[in-house]
């Protein structure tokens, strides 16, 4: 699973002298990143991990499994706890990944911390498949059979080029498509059913005109969410379909500027922004899931994870309103995860096994069904169980088919180390657009010089 | 310190045997120990802590500052690189730039508001207590909770502010947009938490000063206001000095109201035009995972909060004209 989810939590895990405003404050809790509780759960987490990893007293043997967002694993430990008694599961979830990410960076360069399986996204995987030893070969705990259950390009992200070392197992893919609104496509007299919605956009430009058609009619709502997530999905969208690098080639080199698939998704979310029809909102923010709340925008690009996201965030009250259309522009690959058993686990053995079961085709169908996160087995993508399987949130939509059709044809992303701070300098300069504090020329330029020192 | 002065007067009163001179001379040493030595013990647990979570951490800051420290991969040795580094970084030099930016925006009021707000406290009204109280709430609410409310009362599309200024027809602000708006939000959250708190020590200093002062004056027909000029604030002087120098210290590590306000973004807003120092050391640590560049950051603000608190000590001397 991908993506930042919204609802940050917490203050920084870092602690720096938490002292503002005039005066050294007794010590307190906290932990970055604002919202409330996430504070104590990350001074609990520091604990946790502090003695994560030791048996029970009872001779079971507890497995911390450690996780960001939603990989709807819940029921899946319940069942695996039942088949075998001598385990016991401990679930962390921290609810933001770039929360998530410098943990568990810290957590591996440690070699202690960390629970007996983590997630990994496949942004930071890059990273960590740099220094595979700090994990254990899974393909040591008979992973190698399973190389079937998984896409090709998904297995091999996770294996050394040698083919001897395998960090992880894939958990799920990212598919686009694009969300919309129906209500609001009726009050703007546009086609509510999703196979019009689809046919009305095979283009961005297409997708450019319809807003226009939208906005002339609608004045209380804008068109799309904002820049940054039109950015990002167009981003993956683009690269995955031309050179399936983003920012960085597979050598590791930055090559943002010269990127014709970085530049046309900047261009192209400029030229939408421009034309007046994004509500300029930061995906993920607070205010970004009021504005999903209060359908203050009609369209937001849709990796399939963002299906839990759009229902966390706009509540029970807009059942049946939102639904899901193919994207502009095609498919494309969006995030996507592994699970992987750190060098430092105590069980390495069990460990490897629950990550295992939990990448099987039979438990990505039940994530899929949980969580709507698109599976990365074919056998699962087959299955007639995610294939036609209904969304009722979203006006039953036939997201199996939606997502699930295009997925076997994805192409992979290559995303360099640095990804991730990179991105978000692009995403800054997007945002200083939208703010008209830059015009998109010295945005560009911004972003690119921001980009080199990232990557220095 | 009066346990020296004690102990000296025990060891006047001890009995001295004259018919046993060893044991005499025994007692006579572990007497002189207890003396000469018991003083630091009974402050040592302090100094020992703090050389363990003070002086320790600093110093091995300072050495981490030294190299090319990153969490993953290389530690060399690169002697003063980074400090070179960072004094050439514009991205430092403008979270330093924002910093003493809304230290001032901030504490100025700040200091002043408390003042007015403690000269009020200390008349004598009904419900004193129950007040006097009332401004130290604000200082127990957890500061994330602030943050976070703070920074919804100043969002663009759903804020009350933004609401409430509309009734005078103010067009929509985005408070993170432009440096001045977000300075002025995070300055407000500052204020908030911390106004009461100084409002408190204000207080406290000024029932220490004498009443008979008041009384002369009131005989020689001073106004209030001329007392409160006249005898408050001089005697209030060192107070004064204490609370502007634990201000600066505070102010330039302020934190997590910036980047609660960003929503946890460690770059402080799309230009960073309210990233802190803290945040921009916070951002090569966690961000980029750049240690050694994050200690000199952060080794730089020590400088820079040792020059700050001199100054501030220095100016308020002379303001006053007098010793501290």
């Amino acid at each position: 699973m991908p993506a930042p989810h919204f609802r940050r939590s917490g203050a920084p895990h870092g602690e720096p002298p938490k002292t503002s405003g005039a005066h050294p404050r007794p010590a307190g809790r906290a932990r970055r990143r604002g919202r409330l509780g996430a504070g104590l759960a990350a001074a609990a987490l520091v604990l946790a991990a502090g003695c994560g990893g030791g048996g029970a007293d009872d001779g079971k043997i507890t497995l911390t499994v450690d996780t960001f967002s939603t990989f709807g694993y819940e029921e899946l430990f319940k069942q695996y706890e039942a088949q075998h008694p001598n385990i016991r599961i401990k679930h962390r979830n921290v609810v933001q990944l770039d929360d998530y990410l410098p943990r568990l960076e810290k957590w591996i360069a440690a070699g202690r911390g960390a629970g007996d399986v983590v997630a990994i996204e496949e942004g930071i995987l890059t990273k960590f498949m740099a220094q595979p030893d700090r994990f254990v070969n899974l393909l040591d705990h008979g992973a190698g059979s399973l190389q079937g259950n998984f896409l090709d390009w998904k297995w091999r992200q996770a294996l050394t080029p040698d083919g001897r070392y395998l960090v992880g197992l894939g958990t799920d893919v990212g598919g686009l498509a694009m969300c919309y609104r129906t209500d609001l496509f009726a009050k703007a007299g546009l086609p509510t059913d999703r196979e019009k919605v689809g046919e009305l956009w095979p283009t961005w430009d297409a997708y450019i005109a319809t807003g226009q058609r939208f906005a002339a009619k609608v004045k209380d709502a804008k068109f799309v969410d904002g820049a940054v997530n039109l950015y990002n999905s167009m981003l993956a969208q683009q690269a995955s379909q031309t050179v399936g690098h983003t920012y960085f080639d597979p050598s590791g080199k930055l090559v943002a500027a010269g990127n014709p698939a970085v530049k046309t998704a900047w261009d192209t979310t400029l030229k939408i922004q421009r034309s007046g029809l994004s509500a300029g909102l930061k995906s993920f923010e607070p205010s970004w899931g009021t504005g999903l709340k209060e359908a203050r925008f009609a369209t937001i690009a849709c990796p399939s994870w963002m299906l839990g996201v759009i229902k966390e965030n706009a509540g029970a009250a807009a059942a049946g309103k939102w639904d899901v259309a193919a994207i502009p522009g095609g498919s494309g690959s969006r995030g996507g995860s592994f699970l992987a058993v750190p060098r430092g686990s105590e069980h390495p053995r069990e460990a490897a096994e629950l990550a295992k079961f939990l990448t099987s085709p039979q438990s990505q169908i039940a994530a899929f069904k949980a969580r709507n996160n698109l599976p990365s087995s074919p056998q699962a993508l087959d299955d007639p169980a995610v294939k036609s399987f209904r969304n009722e949130y979203f006006n039953n939509a036939p997201v199996g088919e939606i997502y699930a059709g295009g997925a076997k044809a994805l192409k992979p992303l290559y995303l360099g180390e640095d990804t991730n701070p990179v991105n978000q300098r692009f995403e800054d300069a997007l945002l200083a657009v939208e703010q008209d504090k830059l015009t998109p020329d010295a945005a560009w330029t911004k972003a690119l010089a921001d980009a080199e020192r990232e990557a220095r | 310190m009066t346990a020296p002065a004690r102990v000296r007067r025990a060891k006047a009163d001890l009995p001295a045997p004259a018919d046993r001179p060893a044991r005499r001379r025994s007692a006579g040493r572990l007497a002189r120990w207890d003396v000469k030595f018991s003083p630091y013990l009974f402050v040592s647990p302090y100094f020992l802590l703090f050389a363990a979570f003070g002086a320790f951490p600093m110093l091995y800051t300072l050495w981490v500052a030294l190299h090319d420290w990153e969490l993953v991969g290389s530690r060399g040795f690169v002697g003063l690189a980074n400090f070179r580094m960072v004094l050439t970084d514009p991205q430092f030099w403008n979270s330093v730039w924002n910093t003493a930016g809304m230290f001032v925006v901030a504490t100025v009021p700040q200091l002043l508001l408390a003042l007015l707000l403690a000269n009020a406290l200390n008349r004598r009204m009904r419900g004193q207590t129950l007040l006097r109280m009332g401004v130290l709430a604000p200082m127990v609410t957890s500061v994330a909770a602030v943050a976070i409310v703070f920074s919804q009362l100043f969002s663009r599309d759903f804020g009350l502010v933004n609401y409430v200024l509309g009734w005078f027809g103010v067009e929509r602000i985005d408070w993170a947009a432009e440096r001045w708006s977000s300075w002025l939000a995070i300055s407000v959250m500052v204020d908030w938490r911390w106004t009461g708190y100084n409002a408190l020590i204000y207080l406290a200093a000024m029932q220490s000063i004498p009443r008979d002062l008041y009384e002369a004056a009131a005989i020689d027909g001073a106004s209030r206001r001329r007392q409160f000029w006249t005898i408050t604030l001089p005697m209030l002087r060192p107070t004064i000095i204490f609370t502007a120098i634990i201000s600066t210290i505070g102010g330039f590590q302020l934190f997590t109201e910036p980047l609660l306000f960003g929503n946890g973004d460690m770059a402080g807003g799309s230009l960073r035009q309210f990233q802190t120092v803290t945040m921009y050391m916070f951002e090569n640590a966690f961000g980029r995972f750049d240690y050694g560049y994050a200690s000199a950051v952060s080794w730089m603000l020590f400088v820079i909060i040792l020059f700050g608190s001199l100054l501030n000590f220095l100016w308020l001397r002379r303001v006053g004209g007098g010793k501290a």
